[in-house]
C-alpha cells in the first residue's frame, strides 16, 4: 500500500541533486519562463534550512540583495531547478540558521569548513 | 420518480494515502492516491422492477468461505466472484450497464470534477470544544475546573427544559463524509490508480466512493 505511494514519489524524485546541508553556500540554477522564452537564473546564497522528508523535502536559500535579505524556499525535487552547485561548505553547529536573519555584514559570514588535517 | 435521471459515474476504491506531484507548469499538486481496481456490476435496478434506476457495484477481494450463502447466490447470479464491498449508485443510465461487466478507473479522466465519500476517522467520545468548535471557558480569572466545558445549555424555568438538538459532547467521527468538487489529476489504468487533487475523507486503507461531481457544472465554470 505504502509502496505505491513511494513508487509514485520516486518516479518524480531527482537523483542529480548533490548532498548539502545548512550553512553551505549554494548556487541554484533556476529555470525561469518569460512568456515563451525560458532562461536560467542563478540564485546564490546560504542554505539556512533543510526541512521535510521524501518528495516533500524543501530547502531555503538566503542571500542579501541590494542590502535586503531575500529568502527563497525550493522543493528539493522540483523540476524548475536545473542544477545545484555547492560553492562552499559551511562550518556551522545548527541545522536551522535562523540567527543569520538578525546578523548583517561580517557577523553574518559563515566560516568555511576545512577538512580535518591529521596533526603529524 | 424522475428526480434521479442525472447520469452518475462511480467507482469504489481504497484510499492509499497522499503524496505530491508536479503539473505541467512545474507547480506542486497535493494528491490523494486511490486504488480503484476492477469494480464489477453486480445488479441493475430498473424502474419497472425496483421502482428506481441504479447500478450496484462490487469491489474488493474476499475469501469465498467468508461469504454468506445469500450473498454468494447474489454474486453467482451476476456471474462474478464475490466482492467485499457492494454499493448502489443511482443513475439515469443504469439500463446501459451490463450485468457482470467490469468497470475500471478509466471511466474518469484527468480534469473531471468528482465527489468522494468516505468514513471519517473515529474520535471516540469528544467534548464540545473538539466536536463542535466551542471556545470553552477562560484559562484564568478564577475559572475553576471548567476550562473545556460548554457553559450554559439554556434557561431556567422558561423553557424549563433543554432544547432538542443542542450541541453537546458525544461520539465524534466515523461519519460518512463527502468532499465535493475534487478534481482528478491523473488516472493510471494499468495499476488501477486514481490521483485526486486534494484530500479525501477517511483513514489510509479506508473504503471511498468516487462519483462524478454533483456540482460539476458550477465547479467547471
Amino acid at each position: 500500500m505504502a509502496n505505491i505511494i513511494d513508487e509514485l514519489a520516486s518516479a518524480t524524485a531527482r537523483t542529480d541533486i548533490p548532498e548539502f546541508r545548512a550553512g553551505d553556500n549554494l548556487k541554484v540554477h533556476v529555470r525561469v519562463i518569460e512568456g515563451t522564452r525560458s532562461r536560467v537564473q542563478i540564485f546564490q546564497g546560504v542554505c539556512i534550512r533543510i526541512q521535510g522528508s521524501g518528495i516533500g523535502r524543501t530547502f531555503t536559500v538566503r542571500k542579501i540583495s541590494f542590502g535586503v535579505g531575500v529568502e527563497r524556499t525550493f522543493p528539493l525535487h522540483t523540476p524548475i531547478i536545473e542544477k545545484i552547485e555547492v560553492v562552499t561548505r559551511g562550518d556551522v553547529r545548527r541545522a536551522k540558521l535562523y540567527y543569520l536573519r538578525n546578523l548583517r555584514g561580517k557577523a553574518a559570514k559563515i566560516k568555511e569548513k576545512r577538512d580535518v588535517v591529521p596533526t603529524r | 420518480m424522475s428526480t434521479h435521471t442525472r447520469t452518475v459515474k462511480g467507482l469504489l476504491g481504497t484510499k492509499l494515502g497522499m503524496t505530491q506531484v508536479w503539473d505541467a507548469n512545474n507547480r506542486v499538486v497535493p494528491v490523494t492516491v486511490i486504488a480503484a481496481g476492477t469494480n464489477v456490476v453486480t445488479q441493475i435496478r430498473r424502474p419497472e422492477t425496483d421502482g428506481y434506476a441504479a447500478v450496484q457495484i462490487g469491489f474488493g477481494e474476499i475469501e469465498a468461505r467468508k461469504v454468506s450463502k445469500p450473498k454468494a447466490g447474489h454474486f453467482d447470479k451476476a456471474g462474478v466472484t464475490p466482492r467485499r464491498h457492494v454499493v448502489e449508485l443511482r443513475t439515469g443510465d443504469a439500463g446501459d450497464y451490463e450485468l457482470g461487466a467490469d468497470i475500471g478507473p478509466d471511466i474518469f479522466s484527468a480534469g473531471d470534477v468528482i465527489d468522494v465519500s468516505g468514513t471519517s476517522r473515529g474520535k471516540g467520545f469528544a467534548g464540545v470544544m473538539k466536536r463542535h468548535g466551542f471556545h470553552g471557558v477562560g484559562a484564568s480569572h478564577g475559572a475553576h475546573r471548567n476550562h473545556r466545558k460548554p457553559g450554559s445549555i439554556g434557561g431556567c424555568a422558561t423553557p424549563g427544559r433543554v432544547f432538542k438538538g443542542l450541541r453537546m459532547a458525544g461520539r465524534m467521527g466515523s461519519d460518512t463524509v463527502t468532499t465535493q468538487n475534487l478534481r482528478v489529476h491523473s488516472v493510471d489504468v494499468e495499476r488501477g490508480l486514481i490521483l485526486v487533487k486534494g484530500a479525501v475523507p477517511g483513514p489510509k486503507g479506508g473504503l471511498v466512493v468516487i462519483r462524478s461531481g454533483a456540482k460539476a457544472k458550477v465547479a467547471a465554470s
